[in-house]
């Protein structure tokens, strides 16, 4: 089938099996590697990508149920895009991934944009950064370095630096 | 409860962690993110049954296999065994299938759906064997060791008070977020290249040059970013590399080897299982007499590194306290279950489980406080250990013990809960859900255990290149932990150049030494040692044909000498001897020393256990990175509130039976304790640095902390891992069983 939506702000028209996976479909059609697979069923949460805002592992859905929204990965977060030529520099991040770099936040990293996306949606929300209330942002993301301490340090530190009047 | 805003670490202690933008921008390259044109997709054939004769592998001739590779253990060019301490495991089976999910075959496509249609066309064609699957009832032992110090009978013979105890724990998945993954790539020369997610790459290079007949040049080994590893790709990735490269040869393409976490948890390594049987002894006057120890640890089907896990575990059994009679006897046995590995802590955290349980429940025994039975008990500088080695510097028991006690306020809380325990025991209504505190004590050698630092030989090199850069070249990995940021910092300093401009070469065998595996809590310690030794040297030759300062002649010099290599080997730590045969002597050149206090609440309708702080005290010698060694704290621990609580592989003949992240559950955010980590400096005098290892040590110390919890809220002893819901309700129930047959008829207890 056909399919058209955005991926972080960019349309996007693909002929592709609607079943396909939309993980499959960013890192293999679309060449958006950040998105990582951990388990394959929806438990681990390192594929996680906003649809519409909403938090979804992208390993539990069809392509098909994309048509006409908007997906946003972790390429679509920093405020200037890396590349290959340009290696990621401090200075390219965006709020939350400057405070995950500052807070020890990423160790291996492979959580990390799952993490990153599950953060996004939780500063979007508007909710207060209480330590419970992250907790539960972040629940369905397992990280087994961590021990979520600096995760939860790194996403308090970038909701208070929103409310102080960062932007990005 | 609103979060205290934290403020970021100062960046000139803190450096920004070196992989971190990538990482974060969702650039950094893990193996399944590498594109290589034209690669095929490899999968595995594995065995359904836990032991049986292997007949045949057969193709279904309806099938048109022309267009995919089929590789068996007959196209092996070299020995069909994957290097490791024994010669024991095959790549691929030839003959006896020894467990469930044990490769047999191979097969590479160049699309994924033809690679499913072709394996759906091969069957394994066996006859069945009688498993072993009881490690009490195998009789094939792969290690076997024995610890004697002083006289155990007359140990024995001068205590008051005796405490016996059996503990048993299970497997425990590493559960890296990035499976095991693997890239194999012809090279022109005849060899391969493999690109995967990997601790150790020298293990691998060693592997394939051996199995596959390579030179050291035609075997390529290269570390792609690492998930994640925590011991599960120390020695995994030789059978998988040698897997992939085998498909590669066949095909002559690049072969991917992705794992999905189904077979990773099915088919990859897990800390040992363990059956600890103790017994101390415990003199009048409160004295630790006696303390005579048998370990089986379970190996499953293969040796692997069973050998020095039982070794670490057995030096370790003892815990840190001084003890005239000690006697540990252990062995690794073989069973028809996949074969164990290496787990962050590496044996130890099995029996120093054991070995603290028996400390709390001595303290009960004595109605003293488990701080204050431990402070008397604990090594002290100029203690000896039972091989005779004199703990004479860098010992932090008492400190790590002191600092987290104050911290968590134990005493205190531990008043608390004991009035509340009173208070339900007494009738009145302590609510359903019990609090309790907990605390356990630990060490952990750094580095290789006995010899094996003299064995690995490591070498770690600086150099000053030819057009002025300064890299490091090393083969030791980065795989969350730090070694990228934190070796540049030692570089940095030694040089007395900005961080900046240091450059850390890839972990590529074809481009850096062997600096020995990337485990063993011995990257900072040894490797940073080496590194700091490298530089020296390297300052001072650019120091004396400059006359001036290296930061300021470093890029003249390189114009005008070229380039400027060091390469440091390792020497053997002064006044460090072991002698592996006796097991006499300095087992380890120093010990981390760590202390964790978990505070629980056990719903005591459920049994379940909601585990909500751990403070943690753990020394490292010297904090190279304060945010980095928290992390390791952090995230060890966690992994110990895991093995405590949730973790647990069922078997039903010999398979995994929750081989799933859907079965095998891990703590999320929600189950994580605040965790509060205390940092104790007690230098390593053997390293111009000062660092020892820390990755392991919070390992040892979780889960005996959270038990101890756990009994200080309930009145039970869980003497299994994890003490799950089941486990606890059944010790509950069982006490009060008791306690109403007391009631009853106390006559019929005697």
């Amino acid at each position: 089938m056909t399919v058209r939506f955005t991926v972080n702000d960019d349309p996007v028209e693909l002929n592709v099996p609607g079943m396909r996976r939309l993980l499959d479909v960013l890192r293999e059609d679309l060449g958006l590697i950040g998105t990582k697979e951990g388990c394959g069923e929806g438990e681990c949460g390192a594929c996680t990508v906003l649809l519409d805002g909403a938090v979804v592992d992208s390993c539990l859905v069809p392509v098909g149920q994309v048509d006409g929204h908007a997906v946003r990965t972790v390429e679509g977060l920093a405020r200037r895009r890396p590349s290959a030529e340009r290696p990621a520099m401090p200075d390219d991040l965006n709020v939350l991934q400057m405070a995950f770099l500052e807070t020890g936040g990423a160790q291996c990293g492979i959580c990390t944009p799952g993490m990153l996306m599950a953060g996004e949606a939780f500063l979007a929300s508007g909710r207060p950064a209480t330590d419970h209330a992250i907790r539960e942002a972040i629940a369905g993301n397992l990280c087994r370095c961590t021990g979520y301490t600096k995760i939860i340090e790194a996403i308090a530190l970038a909701a208070a630096r929103r409310d102080a009047g960062a932007t990005q | 409860m609103t979060l205290r805003t934290p403020s970021p670490p100062a960046i000139d202690r803190a450096p920004l962690r070196r992989e971190g933008p990538a990482k974060l921008t969702g650039t950094a390259l893990y193996t399944d993110d590498l594109v290589f044109p034209g690669a095929w997709y490899g999968q595995t054939i594995r065995s359904t049954e836990a032991r049986a004769r292997l007949l045949d592998v057969e193709l279904d001739p309806a099938f048109d296999w022309s267009r995919v590779v089929v590789v068996t253990a007959a196209d092996i060019p070299g020995p069909n065994i994957v290097n490791s301490i024994q010669d024991d495991q095959p790549i691929l089976v030839a003959d006896e299938i020894r467990h469930h999910a044990e490769p047999v075959a191979l097969v590479a496509a160049p699309d994924r759906t033809l690679l499913q249609e072709a394996v759906a066309h091969v069957t394994l064609r066996t006859s069945p064997l009688q498993p072993v699957l009881d490690p009490l009832a195998s009789g094939q032992v792969f290690a076997h060791y024995e610890i004697v110090a002083g006289d155990i009978e007359r140990g024995f013979a001068e205590a008051s008070l005796v405490i016996q105890g059996e503990y048993r724990v299970g497997h425990q998945e590493q559960l890296y977020i990035e499976n095991n993954a693997m890239i194999a790539v012809p090279r022109a020369d005849g060899g391969v290249a493999v690109h995967g997610s990997l601790q150790c790459p020298y293990y691998v290079h060693k592997a394939l040059r051996r199995s596959l007949l390579l030179s050291d040049a035609q075997a390529q080994v290269i570390q792609a970013e690492t998930g994640g590893g925590f011991g599960g790709k120390e020695e995994y990735p030789s059978i998988l590399a040698l897997h992939a490269a085998l498909l590669a040869r066949a095909c002559g393409r690049p072969v991917r080897m992705i794992y999905d976490r189904h077979e990773d948890i099915a088919a990859t390594t897990k800390r040992h299982p363990a059956i600890v049987t103790y017994r101390s002894g415990v003199s009048a006057d409160g004295r630790l007499v006696a303390q005579d120890i048998e370990i089986v640890m379970d190996a499953g089907a293969y040796c692997t590194l069973s050998p020095v896990v039982l070794s670490r575990g057995t030096l370790h059994a003892g815990g840190p306290y001084a003890c005239p009679n000690v006697r540990i006897r252990s062995r690794a046995v073989a069973t028809n279950t996949p074969p164990n590995g290496a787990f962050r802590g590496f044996g130890a955290p099995q029996t120093e489980f054991a070995a603290e349980m028996q400390v709390n429940r001595i303290a009960e025994a004595l109605s003293v406080s488990p701080r204050e039975l431990r402070r008397r008990w604990l090594y002290r500088p100029g203690d000896t250990t039972p091989t005779g080695q004199v703990l004479r510097d860098s010992v932090a028991a008492e400190e790590v013990l002191d600092r987290a006690a104050e911290a968590a306020e134990f005493e205190r809380v531990r008043e608390r809960t004991a009035a509340a325990r009173a208070g339900r025991d007494g009738g009145g209504d302590g609510g359903h859900v019990a609090h309790g505190i907990g605390l356990a004590l630990a060490w952990h050698g750094a580095g290789f255990t006995g010899s094996g630092e003299v064995h690995l030989a490591s070498v770690a090199s600086v150099e000053l290149t030819g057009d002025g850069r300064i890299v490091i070249l090393t083969g030791s990995t980065e795989m969350g932990q730090g070694t990228k940021t934190i070796f540049p910092q030692l570089v940095a300093e030694a040089l007395g150049v900005p961080m900046a401009s240091v450059e850390f070469a890839p972990q590529d065998t074809a481009l850096v030494p062997d600096s020995g595996p990337t485990v063993a809590s011995r990257t900072a310690m040894v490797v940073g040692g080496l590194m700091i030794g490298a530089c020296r040297r390297l300052r001072a030759v650019v120091e004396e044909r400059s006359g001036g300062p290296f930061v300021d002649t470093y890029r003249g010099d390189a114009r005008d000498h070229g380039a400027t290599r060091i390469d440091e080997h390792f020497e053997p730590y002064p006044g460090v001897e072991f002698d592996d045969t006796t097991y006499r002597g300095d087992a380890y050149p120093a010990f981390g020393w760590a202390s964790a206090i978990a505070e629980v609440d056990v719903d005591l309708d459920t049994g379940e256990v909601a585990v909500r702080s751990v403070v943690a005290a753990d020394d490292v010698g010297r904090v190279i990175h304060p945010v980095l060694a928290e992390g390791q704290v952090e995230g060890g621990t966690l992994q110990a509130v895991g093995y405590a609580t949730i973790e647990e592989i069922k078997l039903h003949d010999g398979r995994y039976l929750n081989d799933r992240l859907a079965t095998y559950l891990i703590p999320t955010a929600l189950d994580a304790p605040r965790i509060e980590t205390i940092l104790v400096e007690a230098p390593f005098g053997g390293v111009p640095h000062g660092a020892k290892g820390i990755g392991e040590l919070p390992m040892d110390v979780g889960a005996p902390a959270v038990v101890a919890a756990i009994h200080d809220a309930t009145g039970v002893w869980i003497h299994d891992l994890p003490a799950s819901p089941e486990r606890i309700l059944a010790a509950i129930h069982a006490r009060d069983g008791a306690a109403a047959a007391v009631a009853i008829d106390p006559g019929s207890l005697r």
